[in-house]
């Protein structure tokens, strides 16, 4: 009961959010560009249904190619590093400086690069450049997060260095990779949206396009039925990253 | 023929000066030493110089420098938690270029032998305290080591845990008889197991007192209880407590 009681909860919130929204702005009689009344947004959700729901999936896709690049980056990144430190005091800094840089401020560089007739590139590159930095410091953090007493044991026994890192470091930085990827493949969606803001054109018509272009034929009704699908989009890649850790962690444990 | 020995050793860590020695210590095959002493007296250091895992700063260190000569086991049963119990003994086979199929097959013996057959796919977790130390105990026998270097195997045990351990200790011991250095806050555990109990003074280590117990090895639960073995427990502890005040 009291396990029903709390999954009810949000969902008894939202209703009452939209029930008031929804008679405010009919007593009020607010002008529809202002502020749509629920009613509205889902009626404009189902009379552009198949262009917005189009869009959300170049968005999604987009994200998830960045994701999957970010994740091979940063792991082939990370490992080189592991296996020299050498190499990761000459990564690190610059690491960060590209993690402090601004993405809007890097991609009018990255739209040149991806060539401007390639919107789609450049949103993908951009998105993965958000997505590496969780993956990466999870990586290392979880790389060098060992139980230092079983490294003394894997030195006693003579093991390798390969031996260390496949045997030893790689299983010990599981959770943190299951961390960074959680994290990023939010950042990715975020960064799919804000790259394709920034890169400004309709060549790559994601969701973002639907909603600077709805929002210059003041459809606002249209935009937030965009937001709400980016929303929905963003709470179902973090509910399957979620439960895709969760499930990982009790096997991994074994409980 | 002594089978390892720390001659005059010294250990100085940087910027917390010295931790041990001058120390010296020979073992002889077979024989079951206890390293008993306060905090920070340097006796986990004498356990690492025998082990391989630190040099000392001066002095010297023989010991048998063959893969799986020499194994150790920490205060913590220090497994790896994502393996199964069977994938944990087995490692250090498996590290020393051992086949899968063989090391396993060894592993299974070991994991009989500290009675555990029945928990091989077990993962740490779901393991007790005591079962923990028995893998733990079981990985370092597999590779059939002449010396067995144990770190406070009893500190994180309760008192009937910690009693049935240092019987499968002795039990193990008496199979295959390889050499024994452990470390122990315990006197009474110290007394219970070893042939010679050395006591040493607070950081750094020095020796302070040597104890030779003559009962004969594996020892009676019941000895804990007769004159002899109080008189040697209060002998220690008096010499502990000495030490500690010097």
């Amino acid at each position: 009961m009291n396990r029903l009681h709390h999954g009810l909860a949000p969902l008894v919130l939202v209703a009452a959010i939209l029930a008031v929204w929804e008679i405010t702005v009919r007593v009020l009689a607010t002008p529809d560009y202002l502020l749509p009344a629920p009613s509205a947004v889902v009626i404009a959700l189902i009379d552009n249904a198949p262009i917005l729901f189009a869009s959300a999936a170049t968005t999604l896709g987009m994200a998830l190619s960045a994701l999957i690049i970010a994740s091979l980056v940063a792991l082939a990144l990370a490992l080189a590093v592991a296996l020299s430190p050498w190499l990761e005091s000459a990564v690190r800094p610059l690491a960060v400086v590209l993690q402090v840089t601004p993405i809007v401020a890097i991609a009018p560089l990255v739209n040149i690069w991806a060539g401007l007739d390639h919107p789609q590139r450049a949103v993908i590159g951009l998105a993965a450049l958000v997505a590496f930095f969780p993956i990466f410091s999870g990586a290392i953090t979880g790389l060098k997060a060992i139980d230092p007493d079983l490294e003394r044991l894997f030195k006693l026994y003579g093991a390798t260095r390969l031996q260390t890192l496949r045997r030893l470091r790689l299983p010990s930085a599981l959770p943190f990779l299951l961390e960074g990827h959680k994290v990023a493949a939010g950042l990715a969606v975020i960064g799919a949206v804000v790259a394709e803001f920034v890169s400004g054109s309709g060549g790559s018509q994601g969701l973002a396009w639907r909603l600077l272009e709805a929002a210059n034929r003041l459809q606002t009704a249209k935009m937030f039925a965009a937001l709400l699908l980016l929303g929905l989009m963003g709470a179902a890649a973090h509910a399957l990253f979620q439960a895709l850790e969760t499930w990982a962690l009790r096997r991994w444990r074994g409980r | 023929m002594p089978l390892a020995a720390l001659n005059a050793v010294e250990v100085d860590y940087p910027g917390r000066g010295r931790a041990l020695g001058p120390f010296s210590l020979t073992l002889e095959p077979g024989e079951i030493v206890a390293l008993v002493g306060p905090s920070g007296c340097g006796k986990s250091t004498a356990l690492r110089l025998l082990a391989g895992l630190e040099q000392p700063t001066s002095g010297r260190v023989e010991r048998a420098a063959g893969r799986g000569e020499t194994s150790v086991v920490f205060q913590a049963a220090t497994l790896m938690p994502w393996a199964g119990a069977l994938d944990n003994v087995a490692l250090p086979l498996e590290l020393a270029g051992s086949n899968r199929q063989a090391a396993r097959a060894k592993a299974e013996g070991a994991l009989a032998r500290v009675r555990l057959k029945g928990a091989r796919d077990a993962k740490p977790a779901q393991l007790s305290g005591g079962m923990a130390m028995r893998v733990s105990l079981a990985r370092a026998l597999v590779t059939e080591p002449r010396l067995l270097l144990l770190d406070e195997p009893f500190a994180a045990l309760d008192e009937i845990t910690r009693r049935a351990l240092a019987q499968d200790i002795h039990v193990l011991w008496a199979e295959s008889r390889p050499a024994i250095v452990f470390v122990t806050h315990n006197v009474e555990e110290a007394v219970f197991m070893a042939g010679r109990v050395l006591v040493m003074t607070p950081g750094p280590g020095r020796l302070a007192y040597e104890a030779r117990i003559d009962a004969p090895l594996p020892r009676p639960e019941h000895i804990r209880a007769s004159a002899r073995f109080r008189e040697q427990v209060e002998q220690v502890s008096a010499a502990l407590q000495q030490a500690m005040a010097a």
